[in-house]
């Protein structure tokens, strides 16, 4: 770490993996629910606890980025942070608004929150992912601005590389595309529409450049490589990801009432979808083979190359799976689309997130690497989190097959809820692994006690006060 | 591997990192070739039936065009190899003219198809023929902006005799999208 404004960033790492707990504990009580439907009824049905699960996912994910985004932009830029005192006040914004949003999902139903939050003048509540109330919704806009504002003149005054241009435009394009929130019709074709272009747009195209920029600037000070070897590729995978994400998102148009050429564009260019995971691969073994020192941080060269290899796995593989229209038209929406979605999102956008926040903690606490002891316990949480979240994997596709043959693709198509019977094996499966992840992220989380937890507490304090 | 411009041993003109770019590039577009020729397989007779309403006279022109604006660039790596920037960028400037005159050519011809109420719904060749031309219409596009650079390089006296790798890269990626409409307009607009 070069420069004290830097230390903003520390309290978003923090944040983002209490809510990351948070998280994790939400979706082992949905997943308990599709054991015991009435488990906690009618206290916290499954509904909330789905969206509590979901929603803390994208807070603790956009907590992580923009952590990173304040730890990258000034060192890149080499420079201070336009404004560290606004970045902080943000980070307590962001942090209050997301923790009231989640107790009013706990404790106000969701229809009268929708009803005393103004959803009637503005109608915005509902869709996945997007079910915050309107005040929330707009908080998200305005912290968003904040950070772009803060990044964007941090850019200006200093140096522009790539990874910077990278970073700072693809945060502009996350927050361009958080707009469509504000539009839901009522015609269900165009909100979906909407709906699509900030999921879709987001996982596969925008957050990837983001991913590409993290990946990017750690495996340049890991291994010392030439920036320039690196921008190179970073332009390829962009390139790649846009030609073939933004067409795309014809995958979700199927069948949908979009005009039916989405079945032969959307097939296509998702088809082409995993190319820049593969190059993003490539990409980071490369780096590694032509390093030219050995980074004491073990731990976070681990997450950096197995980020690359399990988003293959999870987007470029299990959504190669679902991706081609003959396939949709039997799987759409069944658990083996959850199994892509979880092995995704933690191979890509966790994964990342942990793999910037191993980078950057131990900098950022006054080392350049912790003790082998915390790398051992860091690593042996990467492994299990990473063998465990492969196990819902394969159980939410095992469940997803069960769904497609009994109740899709039958010529004597059983009920919704039968088929969810048969598949119950698989969702004590699931449980189970859920569990070990749990245990997977304790142990991780145990690496950042080892060198005294008294210690840790008070650089929280002083960071949170700085 | 990606290698600096100062290594002389490399095998593939210009910088190494196009080479990975055009091989992606290639795996896209002969997606693109094989989808239609699987489409085209089930719907033979709509295929054969459309591909005649297209207007030859257009696609032959403008494979020409492209094909010598291909020509312009690499009289460009020619100059600069002898040490002229000038005539490197004047080269350049004529393979950019040509570039503009494909894409005047092209939304000519789309702005004609639009006219007849042709769209992407009208049938599956009428899909095919308008996404392929568009999506490499758009790479054209993209080529342009990188001869662009590299010409307002080659005036500025970036480059040199010794000093050519930036001229090569370009030109590289521009006889990419000349191959691409080459076989783009064999298949859409000729063989049946
Ligand atoms: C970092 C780890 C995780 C990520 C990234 C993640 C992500 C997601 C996502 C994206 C969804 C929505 C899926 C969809 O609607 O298609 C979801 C739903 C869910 N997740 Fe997770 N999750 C994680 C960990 C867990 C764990 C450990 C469990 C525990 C068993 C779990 C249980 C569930 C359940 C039960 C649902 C609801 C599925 C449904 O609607 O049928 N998740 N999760
Ligand atoms: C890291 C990148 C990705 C993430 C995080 C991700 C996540 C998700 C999630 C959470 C869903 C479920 C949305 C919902 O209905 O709630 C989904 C759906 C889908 N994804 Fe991805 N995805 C990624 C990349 C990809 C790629 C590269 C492909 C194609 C090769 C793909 C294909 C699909 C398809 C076809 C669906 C719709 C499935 C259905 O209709 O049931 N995804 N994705
Ligand atoms: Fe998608």
């Amino acid at each position: 770490m070069k420069y004290p404004s830097q230390q903003v960033a520390k309290p978003y790492f923090i944040a983002a993996l209490a809510l990351f707990v948070g998280q994790i504990v939400f979706g082992l009580i949905a997943g308990l629910q599709y054991l015991h439907g009435t488990f906690l009824f009618p206290e916290l049905p499954f509904d909330v606890a789905h969206m509590s699960h979901t929603n803390l996912l994208i807070v603790w994910l956009l907590m992580a980025f923009m952590g990173a985004a304040y730890f990258i932009v000034p060192e890149e830029a080499q420079t201070e942070l336009y404004s560290p005192r606004l970045a902080l006040v943000t980070f307590w914004v962001f942090l209050i608004a997301a923790a009231l949003t989640i107790v009013a999902y706990l404790f106000v139903p969701y229809a009268q929150l929708a009803a005393i939050t103004g959803n009637a003048a503005l109608p915005t509540m509902g869709r996945g992912y997007l079910e915050q109330p309107l005040p929330t919704k707009i908080g998200i806009v305005l912290v968003a601005l904040s950070l772009l504002f803060n990044v964007t003149m941090t850019l200006i005054k200093g140096r522009k590389t790539s990874i910077n241009l990278i970073l700072v435009g693809s945060l502009w394009g996350l927050a361009l595309l958080f707009l469509p929130a504000f539009y839901f019709p009522h015609d269900t074709v165009k909100a979906s529409f909407g709906w699509w272009w900030i999921v879709h747009g987001w996982v596969e195209g925008d957050w990837e450049l983001i991913l590409g920029a993290l990946l990017g600037f750690i495996l340049i000070k890991m291994t010392g490589v030439d920036r320039e070897i690196v921008e190179k590729w970073l332009y390829i995978i962009v390139a790649m990801t846009l030609i073939s994400g933004i067409i795309g998102i014809g995958h979700h148009y199927y069948y949908t009432g979009a005009p039916s050429y989405w079945i032969w564009l959307g097939s296509i260019f998702s088809a082409l979808e995993p190319i820049p995971f593969i190059l993003l691969i490539v990409f980071s073994f490369k780096m590694l083979m032509q390093r030219r020192r050995e980074h004491p941080n073990k731990a976070a060269m681990l997450w950096a190359l197995g980020t690359p290899v399990m988003a293959f796995l999870g987007a470029g593989l299990w959504g190669f799976m679902i991706t081609l229209a003959p396939a949709q038209y039997y799987i759409h929406g069944t658990n083996f689309t959850a199994a892509h979605g979880h092995l995704a999102f933690f191979g890509a956008y966790a994964m990342v997130s942990l793999a910037i926040i191993s980078y950057a903690m131990p900098l950022l606490r006054g080392r350049t690497a912790n003790s082998a002891a915390a790398q051992r316990w860091e690593m042996a949480g990467f492994w299990i989190m990473v063998f465990s979240m492969i196990g819902i994997t394969l159980a939410l596709t095992g469940a997803g097959i069960v769904t497609v043959f009994l109740q899709r693709a039958a010529d004597d198509p059983m009920g919704f809820m039968q088929a969810q019977d048969k598949a119950r094996v698989f969702f004590w499966v699931r449980e189970f692994a859920g569990v070990a992840f749990f245990i997977g992220l304790l142990v991780y989380l145990r690496s950042f006690f080892i060198a005294g937890e008294y210690e840790y507490a008070d650089e929280m304090k002083q960071a949170l006060a700085a | 591997m990606i290698e600096t411009s100062a290594d002389s041993a490399q095998p593939l003109p210009g910088d190494f990192a196009i080479w990975i770019f055009i091989f992606a590039e290639l795996v896209v577009f002969g997606v693109l070739f094989a989808a239609y020729a699987f489409a085209r397989s089930s719907h033979v007779d709509v295929f054969n039936a459309s591909q005649l309403t297209l207007n030859r006279a257009y696609g032959f022109a403008d494979t020409l065009i492209l094909v010598t604006s291909s020509y312009s660039v690499a009289r460009a790596t020619l100059s600069i190899k002898a040490g002229s920037s000038t005539a490197c960028g004047h080269w350049l400037a004529g393979a950019l003219g040509l570039g503009g005159l494909f894409l005047v050519l092209k939304s000519v011809e789309f702005h004609q198809d639009l006219a007849q109420g042709i769209t992407l719904s009208t049938n599956l060749f009428y899909m095919f023929y308008l996404a392929l031309t568009f999506f490499h219409f758009m790479h054209v596009v993209m080529g342009m902006a990188i001869l662009a650079v590299v010409d307002y390089k080659a005036y500025a006296g970036r480059y040199s005799a010794e000093n050519y790798t930036g001229v090569e890269t370009g030109g590289s990626y521009w006889h990419m999208v000349d191959l691409v409409w080459i076989i783009l307009f064999a298949l859409v607009y000729v063989i049946h």
